[in-house]
């Protein structure tokens, strides 16, 4: 993890480690992935690890498992079947009405439990606010080692979990191992990596597990969930369309003109990390490592650099297109399509000339 | 009350810079920050302070010259700051790191006292592993309540604290017991500046510096490097592309530009055209 003080220097000194896992971690088998069941709805970054832990299992000749936690129900029920259909052979099911609701105790106590009695070598969980802050407890349970945010995993030639992300605050990549210690822990944040294609017959086996769990015991009570406004949640994560600014933009009243473009789009609006701190945009609409990944069909940065730590969460876009005045800015070196202009003047024009074409009339005319 | 607030000294991310050619961070000359995330923490503790009474101390493991976050601390507020710092303690990933905190906050309550809440932020913007706050509280058998968007109560006598979280899909109300580990969400209060007079008391306050034998340590093993499970086995800039940008020469003016744009746009991606034209209906 990078949460180390020291500089490269020492890190790079343990390259050499070796694999020597010990005699009563060689029984740890199998890719597990915690499935995020809250409120009846699945997380879909639980489908994301499905195809990602599929990867790996084939990789590894092993099983992928989904671990399902939950109320005793049909939404319950429901996950476990999902889950086959995105990868999964088989479903660890925890039913307990104590699982109804999210709370750290009971879900850390049971998938403990799970993990210290089927023993899988490597779990995989959502980086969401539920996911990180079960991981954080389950990881230091065990006291095995967990890597947070990860952008790629892989399995190298002696089967140990490769798992990358960005480091530095997102300046550089690194890739960290947990080599002598089971389970190896990952977590991936949503629109990190792909949906899966869904297989409607795919079946799979369910594992019932009783956790050792007691209501009178669990400290912690939720008393009201207040559910978000629909109108309050952004699809930044999901649009096809993203149109985003940077620091290039200069002021928070250029911004608008990123706005004026998502709206005449249909788009979705968003930023880098800068302007969150400069408090231009919500933090709600950060694009990049610490805020949303995105995977959109378009995407438009004006007037972004690109931080490795933005490009982490963009590279999932099927076309990129960059607006900068400084050609050597590293967002070219990602983009598909770029063009050294300033935004500030392209935008308005951009936005006029996307109404043009996109409008109802122009694409009549085409189909006539 | 008796409040424990950890934070960590981090590099300002805005300042940090990549060698060209060896790929390694040059961190020199690169200024330094208490995390941004941590402010929001220290910020409700000292609410709960003046509200309640009692005191609230700061820690961190770093090196020496985070005495320095510290000394804001206290000039923000803060009680008293102590600065766990040790050879032994480098090289820590966050497994190794909450055993070192969690031990010093074990010689915490055992110099001054039981405390009743520890704080730490949301997640450090060097690190953003948002483990280091799980992992204490489990390492201390605290209660654990992560992204806290509000503290509705907390009730010294009753030892009760009521508060609001933030869930994927909204907003969980949560009650528990004392003593417990709250980690805040970004934006939730505004940061107090501190007094003249704190800042007076700042300048001139001791740092408390104590060592792993100080911090009465057990096991040195499970600290630094040798306590992580964890291996950086590959720092790395991210491979650039081949095929770099295609870039679209501007025309002679925005107009042009624009269209030039969209032409290779859709030209690149000839499905969009009709994809865009219903979404730009609202279809």
């Amino acid at each position: 993890m990078s949460d180390k003080p020291a500089p490269a220097a020492p890190q790079q000194s343990r390259a050499s480690a070796k694999k020597e896992l010990p005699e009563h971690f060689r029984g740890y088998k199998h890719v597990w992935v915690f499935v995020e069941l809250e409120r009846g709805e699945v997380h879909p970054v639980s489908w994301e690890l499905l195809g990602a832990g599929r990867k790996l299992a084939d990789q590894l000749k092993v099983d992928l498992a989904a671990v399902v936690l939950g109320a005793p129900g049909e939404a319950t029920r429901n996950a476990v079947k999902e889950s086959f259909v995105y990868g999964a052979d088989l479903a660890y099911l925890v039913e307990d009405s104590i699982l109804g609701d999210y709370r750290n105790e009971p879900f850390s106590k049971a998938v403990t439990q799970l993990v210290n009695t089927h023993k899988p070598e490597i779990l995989l969980l959502g980086a969401t606010t539920l996911g990180r802050d079960l991981a954080g407890s389950v990881a230091t349970t065990l006291l095995t080692g967990l890597t947070a945010d990860c952008t790629e995993l892989a399995v190298d030639a002696d089967g140990s979990l490769a798992a990358t992300r960005p480091t530095f605050g997102g300046s550089l990549l690194c890739t960290i191992y947990t080599l002598n210690y089971r389970p190896q822990m990952a977590t991936v944040r949503p629109r990190q990596l792909p949906t899966p294609v869904r297989d409607e017959t795919r079946v799979g086996r369910v594992v019932e597990f009783k956790a050792d769990l007691d209501e009178d015991k669990i400290i912690t009570k939720l008393l009201k969930f207040i559910p978000d406004r629909e109108s309050s949640k952004s699809n930044l994560a999901f649009a096809d369309v993203v149109v985003a600014g940077g620091l290039g933009l200069q002021s928070a009243e250029n911004y608008q003109l990123v706005r004026n473009l998502a709206s005449a789009l249909g788009a979705e609006f968003g930023g880098s990390r800068p302007l969150v701190q400069k408090g231009w945009i919500s933090s709600d609409r950060q694009i990049g490592q610490t805020g949303k990944s995105i995977r959109p069909k378009l995407y438009i940065a004006a007037g972004i650099s690109g931080a490795i730590q933005h490009r982490v969460g963009v590279e999932g876009a099927d076309c990129i297109v960059a607006i900068n005045t400084d050609k050597n800015a590293p967002i070219f070196d990602f983009a598909h399509i770029g063009i050294v202009t300033d935004a500030i003047r392209l935008l308005p024009a951009l936005t006029e000339a996307f109404r043009k074409r996109l409008s109802p009339e122009n694409a009549d005319r085409l189909a006539g | 009350m008796k409040i424990l607030v950890c934070i960590k000294q981090v590099p300002d991310s805005a300042q940090i810079r990549v060698h060209p050619v060896t790929n390694t961070i040059m961190r020199q000359g690169v200024p330094t920050i208490i995390n941004p995330y941590d402010l929001f923490s220290l910020e409700e503790a000292l609410r709960l302070r003046d509200k309640f009474g009692g005191e609230v101390t700061t820690l961190t493991m770093g090196p020496p010259m985070a005495a320095e976050s510290l000394r804001k601390t206290l000039a923000i507020g803060a009680d008293r700051a102590i600065l766990l710092t040790d050879r032994f303690f480098a090289g820590a990933d966050t497994l190794a790191t909450t055993y070192a905190l969690a031990q010093a906050i074990q010689k915490i309550q055992k110099t001054w006292g039981d405390l009743d809440l520890v704080f730490t932020g949301k997640q450090t913007i060097d690190g953003d592993t948002a483990q280091v706050g799980p992992g204490v509280a489990k390492r201390l058998n605290l209660l654990q309540l992560t992204y806290v968007s509000k503290i509705v109560e907390a009730d010294a006598e009753k030892r009760e604290v009521v508060i609001e979280r933030r869930a994927e899909g909204g907003t969980q109300v949560l009650k528990t017991k004392m003593p417990c580990l709250i980690a805040m969400l970004e934006g939730t209060n505004e940061v107090r500046r501190g007094s003249i007079s704190d800042s007076l008391r700042a300048a001139r306050a001791e740092i408390i510096t104590w060592s792993a034998k100080d911090a009465e340590i057990e096991d040195l093993g499970k600290c630094g490097l040798k306590g992580s499970p964890t291996i950086v086995k590959k720092v790395f800039a991210p491979p650039v592309r081949t095929d770099r940008a295609a870039f679209v020469e501007p025309g002679k003016n925005a107009g042009e530009s624009a269209d030039a744009l969209i032409e290779a746009i859709f030209k690149r991606h000839p499905a969009l055209e009709e994809d865009m034209t219903k979404l730009a209906s609202g279809f």
